[in-house]
Formats: C-alpha cells, structure tokens, sequence
C-alpha cells in the first residue's frame, strides 16, 4: 500500500512536534453554523508554509470558503443578532433570580450577627459588585452591531444595584452600619478634666 | 448546635461551659445549614438571655496554672512545742493575726491553722493533756480546745467576768495529775475552773467581791489541790490567795500594803518569791510568802547596776531563781539566793532576746539567749544553775534583710548518746519565722506577708536581645515535644504517665516565672508592703519572693516608725528607659498623726533603697499622687501634713517649677469623720515666708460640707481608683440611643448612717437606723446626689469605678444584705445626638471639662438583696477600659467572687423590652445571684481576707487580680473571656499538623490534577482512538480519515 507524500509529510510533521499542538475549537452558535460541532487543526500557523508547498490531492478543488452565497450568510448573521440579543436580555434578567434567593437566604440568616449572617450579607454585596465591575465582559459575546446592548445593560445593572441595596438593608439590620449617633461617639474617649484633687481620711 | 453541654469531655469535671460574651462573634463550627433552617428569631433570643448569665469558672486540671495561693500565719506570739511521745514533731503557734496554727518542725509547713476573726485576739495558748491546744482568746472570754493531730474543735466555753482584766490560763502541766485536774483561767476579775476533757465549766470565783484585786500570776503547784493567785489591789497592796481547785472555796488570803506602788507585772522567782518593780522603776520589791506571811524586800536599783536610769523594765522570762532586767545600757540576769538576797549575775547587750526556760530532768532548766551581729546571730543555751559558762554556743548566718531577732522559743530533744541537743524558734524583726538547730537554719517562714498593708506593681525588665542558638534549639525541642505530648493527650492516646507529665509541664511552664516583662503584660512584680516596715516584691508567675527588703529608713530612728502608704514614684515609659521603676514609701515615725513621717524612693528590680529620706520633719496626713511628671517620669507627689500644708515631692527646681504651672488647678480635699466634715482645699502658687522650704506650699480652705452629727457620721468614703483607664463616655442603650456617663476622677462617695446606728447590725432600730449615701465632687464640694435608705445601716462596703458606684449594705427591714447601684449621666452632653454634627466633628464631646461649669447630671439607682456579708469590694480593671466589668466580692467566707457588672444594672426592669433583651439586660430579680463557678478563689479561701487589688494586663481582655489577707491569692481574669488571644491550651501542634497535611494535600492534588489534565487533552475521541491503537492502525486511521479536508477547511 502506498502512501500519499503529503499523508506521510502529516505524519511526519505530526511526530516531530511531539506533543502536538492540537487547536481544538467549538464552535458556540452550533444551532446558527449547521452541522460542524468541532474541527481539530492539526497544524498550527508555522506549519502553514510547509502544507502550501504540497500540491492538492487530486480531484481536490480549492473553493475560496468566504465566497459562500451571500443570502445564505445574510440569514445566518440575522439569526445569530436575533439569538444574541435574545441572549444578551437573559443575561441582564439573571441576576433577578439571584435577587429572590438572597433575600430568601437573608431572611433565613435572621437578624443577629454571627457567621452565617455576615457570609450572606457580604456576599449580597460583593455579588453585586463584581458583577457591575464585568457588565463589559459579560456582554462581550453578544456585541454585534445590530444588537442594541444599552438596554439589557440598564436592566442588568439596575437588578444588581438592587441586590446590593438589599445587600446595605440587611447590613443595616444587623446594625453595622453608622447611622446612629452611639456609632459616632463611642470611640471618643472621656474629656479631659481641668482641676485635679486628692486627699481622703487621713492616714492612720 | 447548643455548644453549652459537652457532657462527656474529661475537662468537664468542675464548671459548666461558659457562654460566648455578649460582643463576640458567635461562631457556630458545626452545622451551618441546619442553623440557618431552624434559625428563628424568638429561639435565638432565648438562647442568648439563657447564656447571657457569665460565669468564670475553670476546669479542674487548669487549678494552678494562672493562679496561686500562699498560706502564711503572722507574726509569732506564742509557741509550745509538742515533741515528746509524738510521731510528728509539730509546734503550736498563736500570732498577732489571730491565727493558730500546728506546724511540722521538719519543714515548717502548716499541718492545720485556724484564723479567728478580727476582734478574737488570742491572749494564751497551751497544750493540755498532751492532745489538745488550749486558746484563751477575746480578752479571756472564749476558752477553745482543738484536736492536735487534726485541728479539730474539741469543745468551746465562754467565760463571763464582771469587769475587764487581763487573761491568765493555767493548763495543769503533769500528765501524772489526775485527768479531771481542771484548766484555771483568770480573765474578767474572775478565776474560772474549766474541765479540760469536755469544757465543763466547774467553778468560777469571783474576785470583784474581794475588792479591786488584780491578779497577775497563777500558780499551780505540781500534786497539790491548792491553786495560788497573786494579785495586785490598788497597786498599793499584794494580794495572795489560796483557792481549792475541787471547789473553788477561798482557803487563805494574805496581804501586805506596799505605799510605794508597783510598775508593770508581778514575775514569780520560784514557788514562794516574786519580783516586781516599784511606781518609780528605780526600786526592786521581793516578795517572799514565808509561813502564811508576806515579807518585803526593797532594793535599789542602783545599787546593783550603775549608772542606770529609770528606764528599767522586769522580762518577762520565767527563770527559776533568777529573773532579768532591762535597763538602759543592758540587760542584766539577777540571781536571788535561798537567802533573798540579790546578786548580779551577767550583763548583756540590750539587744539580747531571752527565752523562757525550759525544764530538762528533775531540777535542771535551760533557757536561749540571742544575741544579734554582724550578719549572723549567736544563739547560746545556758542551764539555770550554772549560768557561767554556755552549755551551748552556735553561731548562725543571718540574713540582713531580717533585721533584729524579736523572740526565741526553745526546746530540747535527746541524742542519742543521752545528751541534750536543742532546737529554737526565733521570731525576727521582720515578723518571719525560723527553725535553728545543729548551728543551721532548718527552715524559714516569711509570715510577715500576713500582713500586707498596701500593693504596688511593676513592669519587669524588657527582655535582653541575643539569645544563644543552641537555647533556642533546645527550647524548639522542648517545646515541640511538649506540643507532641499535648497532641497525645488531645487525641486521648497518653498513658497515664504522659498525662502526669502534661499537667507537670503545664503547671511548671518556665514561660510564666521568667524574669522579663512579657507581650500580655502577665508578668509583673508586686510590690507588697508589710506591717514590719519590709518590703517585698512578688513574681504573679509562681508568687516566689524576688526581692525583700527592710526598709532602713524605718528603723533608723529609736522611734517605732511604721510603712503607711506605697505609691508608684517612677514609671520609666518614653523617657528616662534605663532607668528602673521606683516606688514611694512613706511611714510615720511614732503613733500620732503629726509624728515625723519618714519617706524612702526603692528600685522595683532590685529592691535597693535609692533615696533615703526619713525622717523628714514633716508630718504626713494624705499622700496625694499628682498626674504630671518630670523630665525622668517621677510621679508628683504632694504630702500634706498636719497643719495642712503641702510638701511636693520630688524636691527638684524643676518639679517646682511644673506645680507651680499646675497649681491652680490642684485641689485637695479632708475627710474628717470622727467631726462629720469634708472639707476641700486649694493649694496657694507660691510658698509664704513662714513656710519652712520652698517645696512646702501653704493651702486654703475652699469649702466645708458638715453633716448634722446628730443624725449623720461618716462610715465610709471611697473615690475612683486614679489609674482607672475608661474607654468611653458614652453608654449606648437600646434603640441605639446613647447617654452620657458623668466620669470625673473627682468625685468622692460618702455614707452616713445616723449615730445610733453605727454600731454593729443589731444595736439600732430600723426605724432609727438611716443610711445616707452621697455623691461629692472634690473640687467644688457639690453634692451631685444624696440617696437615703431607710432602716438601713452599715458596714458600708463600695467601690466606684467610671460613672457608677456600688455598695452593700445591712437592711434591718429585710434583715438581709443589700446592695445598690447609683449611676450618674451627664445632662449637659445628652444633646450631642445629631449625627451630622458628630460625622464633621461639631460637637462639645472632647472639650476639657471644668467642676465650676457644674454640670447638670441624673443618676439612675437600683437596689438588690445580697446573700453575703461583704469584706471588702473590687472591680476588675483593663489596660483600655473596653472589656466589661466584674465585681470582686470578698465574701465573709474569705474567698472572691466575681459578680458580672450586669447584675448591678439600674435600667434592669421586671419585664424588659424586645429591644431591652437585645441590649443584654437582664430581667430584674429581687436578689443577685451567687454562682459556685464564679468564685475566681475557686477551692481556696483567702484567710482573713482584707483587700483585693486588680491590676490590668497588656492584654486587653485580661485583668490581674491579688488578694491578700493573712494568705495570698493571685490569678488573672477575663471578664468576657479571652477573646484577643488562644487558650493557653490551644493545642499549636495540631494546627502546625494540620497546615503540614493540608500542604502535603494540595501539593498531591495538584500533581494528580496535571496529570488528569494531560490525559483529558489526549483523550478526545479521535486521539483516544489512536492513542489505544498500534502505530500502524494509527498511520491507517489518520490515511483514511478525512482529517485533511478537516484543516484545510478550517483554514
């Protein structure tokens, strides 16, 4: 059986970069780009040059990919805005969900300080707030120029605001928060006293 | 869940769990879900008011490891030995503490001891019948008999006389007498016959009706029925009585008139002969009682001694045939012949102390003389009838800091080759006692510790830098191996041996005795001054005795010169670091208040007099500690004497110059209780001509409160302790509303009760008892609040701390003990609520406040019955004043316990608020609660309890806490648990192990998890494939596999 040169040339690239670098990607709209769910790239960028030199096995004509039919790629770029911005609102409206079991959490947790409270309410507000500081990367996936983000955005930032002014209102019934004035003078310590006396019965 | 019962730990043996404090974080390890399920709001409130009760208890086997106790018994009055026929050789003392005690001769421990109370002045003991201790105490009116192997009571009469008298107790001394021989006790002008078996009272007569006869000896002749009574009447007149000892009947009485009256005690020479001094004390009287007759023999001093002066003085040493004088220049011995005649033996020094004698064989007696050198003391042992020469001579090095020999006791035991060695007793100067045998100290008691009379502390020595490393390794091992032991211990494989050893090394840390101050503040010295005028400094890690030191500006002068107060005089902090703390000693030199005062600065390291400054010409009245310091941070210090001037120490230009600064605002104020005024003075800025140095500065009077002395007097007053650290001024209550304490360093506390009433509990009517309490401030004389109790009286017991005071007290109503709480608010800050303003700083808060803005102040108080009668009252003390509060009670049973703060708490209310409950009050109940765990003297009893001194630690949680009476106590507490630091137990070992493991964990979790990792990227399905298949297959499966359409259409 004889073996193709460019078969063997594979192989033989394949051998000499032991362990190889296998680019594996998934492809995420699999619904939107048909019936590929993963491609193994067996070659990495500098390699390219070495399989150019092979000539194309024969009866292998080589088609430009991008050049598909532009109505086809068309149907395909509104389906995935449509998906996007589907998703893009799912996204903003999870924090919601969130919002419903940490109150229910909190009002497990009750209304003294220990640990079980604390954990729960430093969570409402450290959830929240990471969440704001990643609205960008969290909307990243469904950046398109046809998907109008602002909104999704808006809901999202007002949901997790809202978990962290939960966050605040069970901060402020465990009474850690300086509202009232025992929390501004019961550090200060005793004033000074201007006159000294000493003295007593008399020693005996 | 409930992490309050553990039922079945060892550790669980004495105490109960103690509940998390009120503002710690509650942290249940276990079981976090099924909390937060079962987390109900009312369920939460009722497991904290039930564990909001505090207790301080400890475990069994933690006994000693913070704390210790030292018994002591005082100064030696009396002793009698009871070696003969006995397994336990042991001596029966009495001291000036009222203490009895059975000591072993071997090693000077206390077998038993028993304290009577204050006023049950021991005034004889004896040992009768060979197994009971007779004590005649309470001027001759309580007759006890204790067991002598155990001291146990035995029995116990009360002896009634007419008038007062002094006591005499006669123990028949022959175990050959009869047993129903009775003891014969003189006390109230009356000779009682007890039985010595049962105290059966058998006779009593009656010397009143005999006139105003005084009767100083009583003589039991050995086999006869007779007891001969020696008395004195009107000093002019001796007296001598015959009295049947079956009876009492009277049987002969003779007299004989001497004009010239008589000084001081009648001393018997032999059966018949008796000496005694005259009015003058220039004249010797024999008395001989010759046939029924009474012949006296007068005899000039000078003519046996020259040169001596009218100081002369009978000993009272009972020698047969010779007696001792003590004059001016010595002491001489006095031999009196068969003739009556009176020959001068020897003469000693002065300083000689004498024993009594001791009865040898038939006819032959040996008494000790002392005599104090250099450094050593010579103890000689002379028999009775052969005085010139010494049987026997021993010479004993003496420490210095003893001081001179008080008293000797000696007794004798037979060598083995039939001669007699001889043991003594010695009582020294500085109240310790010591065993002398074989020219050697056996052992030694520092009983002057007894008798504490005031507490300072002290830092100790910062510790030096450079340690050697094999110390280092040496102490790594040691102590990982201790940790290893401990780890034994905790996961219950020790055998019974290791855990001995745990408990040893526990017990015996090396850590907690060190000599350098600590990063706790545990370690400290305590400075303790004693009635002997000695000085000791104490180590709170083991109790051992660091330093002790006699003061030498104590007895310089001839004068009984005593320690009255002990103030810290310089505590080295940012200044002045090399050199060592200091403290202030000040005594008076004689008995009256404007007696010369005498003053001496000592180093606390070392115990090394730095100043000797007594005595000054000064009297001193009040010693009053100012807060400034100089350039080398000594404490001010102002001495006011008698005529209420004021003396300012130290003496230098610049302490001077920083009073004058101040002055203006010093004030110093008088408590004249006996005339019912307080009066408050103000120092005037420079010294007038007529004072004697420019540190003496005049003083004014500013103002006077005078009670109505026929319905008030003054039995007690007590201030804020000056070092008293407060964290804050504002108390926050519920609903997070805040008042304003009223802490003035400045306000004195007064209780009054009406005169009739200040007796002892019983001598009034409630209805004509009243207790007034008031609250002073010094500066000004304002009475901030008067409080009366009706039908109430005293011993008033208080202690005042931050902005409240408490005090306990007798109702006659209740005929219980009480207690009540004042508190006192400030008004004029109770504005202070806006938070804005307190956010930007707009408040009067920190402003300095001055006594003449009188500020407008309520109180809130609140009653409670107290089970206990109180010796005294203190409160625990904190480096930052943040921890709550104990009360240290010493209870009447000597012991301490400590009463959470809370119990005394006026806003406590009968059924409190929701919000009340989560602020921590505690519903009110009628009577505090005495909890058993919370007695901090757990087993112990502090005997003779008279103060209990706290003393904060660096640690903040943590408070020091002495008490002392005639024994010593010390641990340390924490009020709201240790909760800045781990348990002393806390088990490093482990935590070390598991931080190992847990490394180890990861680090094995890490590598596996590479290796997992590689396998996942190989092991997708095409790779897998061709990873399980041979190379050929592989080459095969990639030729006809599409891959190349693959990448070339990816790409």
């Amino acid at each position: 059986m004889s073996v193709s040169p460019s078969k063997l040339n594979l192989v033989k690239v394949w051998k000499s970069n032991l362990p190889p670098v296998l680019l594996i990607s998934m492809e995420k709209g699999k619904g939107v780009m048909g019936g590929r769910k993963w491609a193994v790239e067996f070659t990495d960028s500098s390699s390219i040059p070495s399989t150019r030199d092979i000539p194309d096995p024969p009866g292998f004509t080589r088609v430009p990919h991008d050049q598909d039919d532009s109505t086809l790629s068309k149907h395909k770029k509104d389906a995935e805005a449509n998906w996007k911005s589907q998703k893009a609102w799912e996204v903003a409206q999870a924090p919601f969900k969130n919002l419903l079991m940490m109150g229910f959490m909190m009002w497990m947790a009750g209304s003294t300080v220990h640990l079980f409270s604390i954990g729960i309410t430093f969570s409402a507000l450290w959830q929240p707030l990471s969440a704001l500081q990643g609205v960008g990367k969290v909307f990243e996936p469904y950046k398109n120029s046809k998907v109008d983000l602002l909104a999704p955005k808006l809901l999202f930032i007002a949901l997790n605001l809202g978990g962290m002014l939960l966050g605040v209102w069970k901060l402020n019934t465990l009474g850690l928060l300086p509202t009232h004035a025992s929390d501004w003078v019961s550090s200060l310590p005793p004033a000074h006293e201007v006159e000294y006396s000493g003295g007593g019965i008399a020693l005996h | 869940m409930d992490p309050k019962v553990i039922p079945n730990t060892p550790k669980h043996a004495s105490s109960s769990q103690i509940p998390p404090p009120p503002f710690s974080l509650f942290i249940p390890t276990n079981n976090l879900i099924a909390m937060a399920m079962a987390i109900k709001l009312p369920l939460i409130l009722l497991f904290f008011s039930s564990s909001l009760i505090p207790t301080f208890s400890l475990f069994e086997d933690q006994v000693g490891l913070m704390d210790w106790h030292q018994r002591y018994i005082g100064k030696v009055k009396h002793a009698v030995f009871h070696t003969q026929k006995a397994g336990r050789k042991r001596v029966v003392v009495s001291t000036e503490e009222n203490v009895i005690a059975s000591l072993d001769l071997r090693r000077g421990e206390i077998f038993w001891r028993h304290v009577l109370g204050a006023n049950d002045v021991v005034d004889k003991i004896d040992i009768a019948l060979g197994k009971y201790v007779i004590t005649l105490s309470s001027e001759g009116s309580i007759l006890r008999a204790w067991n002598l192997p155990d001291g146990q009571m035995v029995w116990e009469s009360f002896l009634s006389g007419s008038k007062s008298s002094k006591a005499l107790l006669t123990v028949p001394a022959n175990l050959k007498v009869d047993l129903d021989s009775p003891i014969i006790v003189y006390s109230g002008a009356c000779i009682h016959a007890i039985s010595s078996i049962d105290g059966e009272y058998l006779w009593k007569k009656d010397f009143a009706s005999e006139g105003s006869v005084d009767v100083h000896q009583l003589i039991l002749p050995g086999g006869s029925d007779v007891v001969h009574a020696v008395g004195v009447t009107d000093s002019s007149q001796f007296d001598t009585y015959e009295i049947h000892i079956k009876n009492g009947g009277l049987l002969k009485h003779t007299s004989a008139s001497f004009p010239g009256g008589i000084y001081g005690e009648i001393l018997p020479i032999s059966g018949d002969r008796f000496v005694v001094l005259d009015a003058s004390r220039s004249v010797l009287v024999l008395i001989t009682i010759e046939n029924g007759q009474i012949h006296l023999e007068q005899t000039h001093i000078s003519d046996l001694i020259h040169g001596s002066s009218g100081n002369t003085v009978i000993l009272p040493s009972k020698l047969s045939g010779i007696f001792s004088l003590r004059t001016d220049n010595g002491i001489v011995f006095i031999k009196v012949t068969d003739e009556g005649k009176l020959n001068v033996m020897e003469k000693v020094d002065k300083t000689v102390v004498i024993s009594d004698a001791l009865p040898l064989s038939e006819g032959e007696q040996a008494f000790a003389l002392v005599q104090h050198g250099d450094g050593k003391i010579e103890l000689s042992v002379r028999l009775v009838h052969d005085m010139s020469s010494n049987h026997l001579k021993e010479t004993v090095k003496m420490d210095h800091e003893r001081g001179f020999v008080h008293k000797i006791f000696i007794n004798n035991y037979v060598r083995t080759d039939r001669s007699h060695g001889f043991r003594a007793l010695i009582v020294m100067e500085d109240h310790s006692l010591l065993l002398l045998q074989q020219g050697e100290i056996v052992w030694t008691r520092d009983d002057g510790l007894a008798s504490v009379i005031d507490v300072a502390t002290s830092e100790l020595p910062v510790e030096k830098i450079g340690v050697s490393v094999a110390k280092v390794e040496h102490s790594l091992f040691e102590w990982l191996k201790g940790h290893m032991l401990k780890l034994k211990g905790t996961l219950m494989l020790a055998t019974p041996d290791e855990v001995a050893a745990i408990q040893k090394i526990r017990l015996q840390s090396s850590e907690k005795s060190r000599m350098t101050r600590d990063h706790n503040g545990f370690r400290r010295l305590l400075i303790l001054l004693t009635r002997a005028g000695k000085l000791y400094a104490l180590h709170t890690g083991d109790g051992r005795v660091v330093w002790s030191t006699l003061l030498q500006s104590l007895r310089t002068t001839s004068q009984q010169c005593a320690g009255i107060k002990l103030h810290q005089w310089q505590v080295p902090h940012h200044h002045a670091l090399d050199n060592n703390p200091s403290v202030l000693v000040v005594g008076r030199c004689g008995l009256s208040l404007t007696s010369p005062s005498a003053l001496s600065i000592v180093d606390a390291y070392t115990g090394k007099e730095l100043q000797n400054m007594g005595p000054v010409q000064h009297s001193t009245v009040q010693v009053i500690s100012l807060p400034f310091r100089d350039s080398s941070e000594q404490q001010l210090h102002l001495l006011i004497d008698a005529d209420k001037r004021a003396h300012l120490y130290p003496t230098t230009p610049e302490a001077a110059h920083i009073f004058q600064r101040e002055s203006e605002n010093v004030y110093w104020y008088s408590v004249e209780s006996e005339a019912g005024i307080l009066r408050g003075y103000g120092v005037k800025k420079s010294h007038s001509s007529d004072t004697p140095s420019e540190y003496c500065f005049e003083t004014r009077n500013l103002w006077s409160v005078v009670f109505p002395s026929e319905s008030e007097k003054i039995i007690g007053t007590v201030t804020r302790k000056p070092n008293e650290v407060v964290h804050t001024q504002a108390k926050v209550i519920a609903d997070e509303d805040v008042m304003y304490k009223y802490i003035s360093k400045n306000m004195l506390f007064v209780a009054t009760v009406s005169p009739k009433a200040s007796g002892p509990i019983g001598s009034a009517t409630p209805d004509e008892s009243v207790l007034v309490v008031y609250l002073v401030d010094t500066v000004t004389g304002r009475i901030l609040h008067r409080m009366t109790h009706l039908g109430s009286q005293g011993p008033v017991h208080a202690v005042l701390s931050e902005n409240w005071v408490v005090y306990h007290y007798f109702n006659l109503r209740a005929h219980r003990y009480g207690m009540s709480i004042i508190e006192i608010y400030d008004q004029s800050r109770a504005e202070n609520k806006d938070i804005l303003k307190l956010i930007v700083g707009k408040h009067n808060l920190t402003t300095p406040v001055s006594s003449y803005s009188r500020p407008e102040v309520t109180t809130k108080s609140q009653s409670y019955f107290f089970t206990h009668s109180v010796k005294a009252i203190s409160v625990t003390s904190t480096a930052k004043g943040i921890t709550s509060k104990h009360l240290l009670i010493g209870t009447i049973g000597d012991q301490v316990l400590a009463l959470d703060k809370r119990f005394v708490d006026p806003r406590r209310s009968l059924n409190p608020t929701q919000a009340d409950k989560e602020e921590g009050l505690l519903p009110l109940t009628d009577a505090l609660p005495i909890i058993p765990q919370s007695y901090v003297t757990h087993s112990f009893k502090v005997e003779g309890l008279r103060g209990i001194e706290t003393v904060p630690a660096k640690l903040e949680s943590t408070s020091l806490v002495f008490a002392y009476g005639v024994d010593l106590f010390h641990t340390r507490i924490a009020p709201s648990r240790t909760y800045d630091s781990l348990t002393e137990d806390f088990n490093y070992a482990l935590l070390l192990l598991t931080i190992l493991a847990l490394v180890v964990a990861i680090f094995v979790t890490w590598v596996l998890s590479e290796r997992k990792d590689l396998q996942d990227k190989w092991s997708w399905p095409q790779t897998q494939l061709w990873l399980q298949s041979s190379s050929e297959q592989r080459l095969l499966n990639i030729c006809s596999t599409p891959v190349n359409m693959f990448v070339n259409q990816n790409r």
